[in-house]
């Protein structure tokens, strides 16, 4: 058994779960591991903390884990990911305005993304017939699903995200406070915020990120690919921790445990994040619930198993998006990022996925099934095309 | 061109020499305190254009707005994740980097960490124009976090002087002593029992109120 002290960075996030009940609960304990948890409130902290060092591991993004391993937009430094936090999580919630012109213009259910999308279409368009100033959505950071769910929503319907509106970052902590300025129409985060905006009744969830895709890698655990091969037995040692903490957070039985838990860490009541863990979400200040259990999964259904055409969706939307230009060995290194064959090592191969998952790994609500062996040919059937050259530099 | 004319730039300090008064840096900083320690010393350091942006909504408008050459902030702002997005732009603006980049330099990439500032700075600027910067903000921001300490600390003071007044007069009262007799008993007890002056001072105007 190692005895091993770690430091490891965080952001107060219901997708952080299987971490903190890890570390707190007593199962990194278990593998003789001594976790330090790191609350940050950046993004580029968490980044650049465990980049240089300060940190062993972090609860990140996991675009932002590809990003670090291409070097785009900042240093390269590869990261790599044996243990996936969450599937989903997110929610696209807007302001009673935006969603009463939505309701307003909408050809059908609302609830139905591709409805909502073309509503949306419409209120841009006839906003340009009118040069009022273009809607603006807020999300969470360059390399993230929310703002590649975003896009993919509106492009869905012939929107252009670069042209036709303003998507901008804004730390989850200030999005309910911008969106009761109306300095955003609308945003894409994680749990708790989108029913903090709720709860405060400035704001309506209009889709669970699992309505735009059934299935994509949200958060993983992320760690230096040379702190991986210099601590192969504590990794594997994480790897089992994390996974038992999974286990635990899926047991129905211990959700009330869990959640007060992850409340402590993230300083919001327990209700709210066992509002996330069900996926049972007020969507509407007058009380309307929602529920999916697709919400955010934890350790179901292979949640927690690297998966590589998670590795190809996220590098197809860095690409669609002129983050990156596709080409092999860009592909390769972002295959690199994925190791399903260290959770493997760690814990036994995975039990095969049980009924419901999406047959191509990823379930759009539009467009062609994704083929993780063609992502030109993916990218060729979507009308919006960036221009040729990406307007990113590699940074070496 | 005009014959005759001079070319630009002639008269000017030669590229990579002492033309930081020429530098533009913008402060990120909710801390107005800190900011102006900040901004005094990088101006009696010769760098006039110093601008501070406070208020962190429509940060990114503001930063073009200003057009900066280096940007300072502090780690624990959460709207460093907005400036990543400068890197995203098409339009032409100046792309300042985080001085993360240069990994050459890890042990004031450490010390900047350690006293919580990053930096953004634009592309091609010489890396001994950012040291000197930085530099300036790892002791500025230090001796901020001292003066801070320091603060706190005489806060304490004050907050233990109160307790200890209100201490003695329960004694004067209760013993029916002079204000020197009371300071002495609680001198005594705190030495006896090993404890600050302050902590004794509390139980005993913890148990008068238990006795009202």
């Amino acid at each position: 058994m190692t005895h091993a002290r770690l430091r490891i960075g965080f952001i107060p996030l219901v997708d952080a779960t299987a971490l903190l009940v890890a570390a707190d609960l007593g199962f990194a304990k278990e593998q003789g591991l001594d976790i330090e948890l790191v609350r940050e409130v950046s993004w580029s902290n968490v980044r650049d903390k465990l980049n240089i060092g300060l940190f062993d591991a972090a609860h990140l993004l996991a675009p932002v884990a590809v990003a670090s391993s291409l070097g785009i937009g900042h240093v390269r430094v590869p990261l790599i990911t044996p243990f996936n936090l969450g599937i989903n999580g997110n929610a696209i919630t807007v302001s009673q305005r935006l969603f009463a012109g939505l309701a307003a213009t909408a050809d059908g259910d609302i609830a139905d993304p591709i409805v909502s999308a073309r509503a949306l279409g419409r209120l841009v368009a006839e906003r340009k017939k009118q040069s009022a100033e273009p809607l603006t959505f807020g999300m969470t950071f360059p390399f993230s699903h929310h703002n590649y769910q975003l896009r993919y929503w509106m492009a869905a319907a012939g929107i252009d995200p670069d042209e036709d509106v303003r998507l901008v970052v804004l730390p989850p902590p200030y999005m309910v406070d911008s969106l009761t300025s109306g300095h955003v129409d609308g945003f894409c985060v994680g749990a708790p915020w989108n029913s903090v905006a709720v709860d405060s009744g400035v704001g309506r969830i209009l889709h669970f990120g699992c309505e735009i895709q059934a299935r994509v890698t949200e958060k993983v655990f992320a760690v230096r690919q040379r702190w991986a091969d210099d601590n192969p037995d504590t990794l594997a040692a994480l790897i089992r921790a994390l996974a038992a903490a999974a286990n635990f957070v899926e047991d129905h039985a211990n959700l009330a445990a869990v959640s007060e838990a992850v409340a402590r860490r993230l300083d919001v009541a327990p209700e709210v994040v066992t509002r996330a863990l069900t996926g049972n979400l007020k969507v509407s200040p007058d009380g309307t619930v929602r529920s999916d259990s697709r919400y955010i999964m934890i350790g179901r259904n292979g949640a927690a198993r690297p998966d590589p055409v998670q590795a190809a969706w996220i590098y197809a939307q860095i690409v669609r998006w002129g983050q990156a230009p596709l080409r092999d060995d860009l592909r390769a290194t972002v295959q690199a990022v994925f190791r399903p064959d260290l959770y493997d090592a760690a814990l036994g191969a995975c039990p095969p996925l049980g009924g419901g998952e999406p047959p191509d790994g990823i379930g759009a609500f539009a467009g062609p099934a994704f083929e993780a062996a063609d992502i030109a040919g993916h990218l060729e059937s979507w009308r919006i095309k960036r221009p040729g050259a990406p307007r990113l530099s590699l940074v070496r | 061109m005009r014959k005759g004319s001079e070319p630009p730039g002639h008269g000017a300090p030669s590229p990579g020499g002492h033309r930081d008064s020429t530098l533009k840096i913008a402060i990120v900083d909710e801390s107005p305190v800190r900011a102006a320690i900040l901004e005094d010393g990088l101006r009696e350091a010769g760098f006039t254009l110093v601008e501070r942006i406070g208020e962190t909504r429509n940060l990114l408008a503001r930063v073009y707005a200003l057009d900066p050459d280096v940007i300072l902030i502090g780690l624990e702002n959460p709207s460093r994740d907005v400036l990543e997005q400068m890197f995203q732009m098409s339009r032409a603006v100046k792309r300042p980097v985080a001085m993360f980049v240069d990994q050459s330099d890890s042990a004031s990439i450490e010390a900047a960490v350690d006293a919580g500032v990053s930096a953004y700075i634009v592309d091609g600027l010489k890396k001994e124009r950012i040291t000197s910067i930085l530099d300036l903000c790892i002791s500025r921001f230090n001796s901020f976090a001292r003066l801070q300490a320091e603060l706190d600390k005489a806060k304490d003071a004050l907050e233990d002087r109160k307790i200890i007044d209100r201490a003695k007069g329960v004694l004067m009262k209760a013993r029916n002593c002079t204000e020197e007799e009371a300071y002495a008993l609680l001198r005594k007890t705190a030495m006896n029992e090993n404890k600050r002056i302050a902590e004794i001072a509390q139980s005993v105007l913890t148990a008068a109120e238990m006795f009202k």
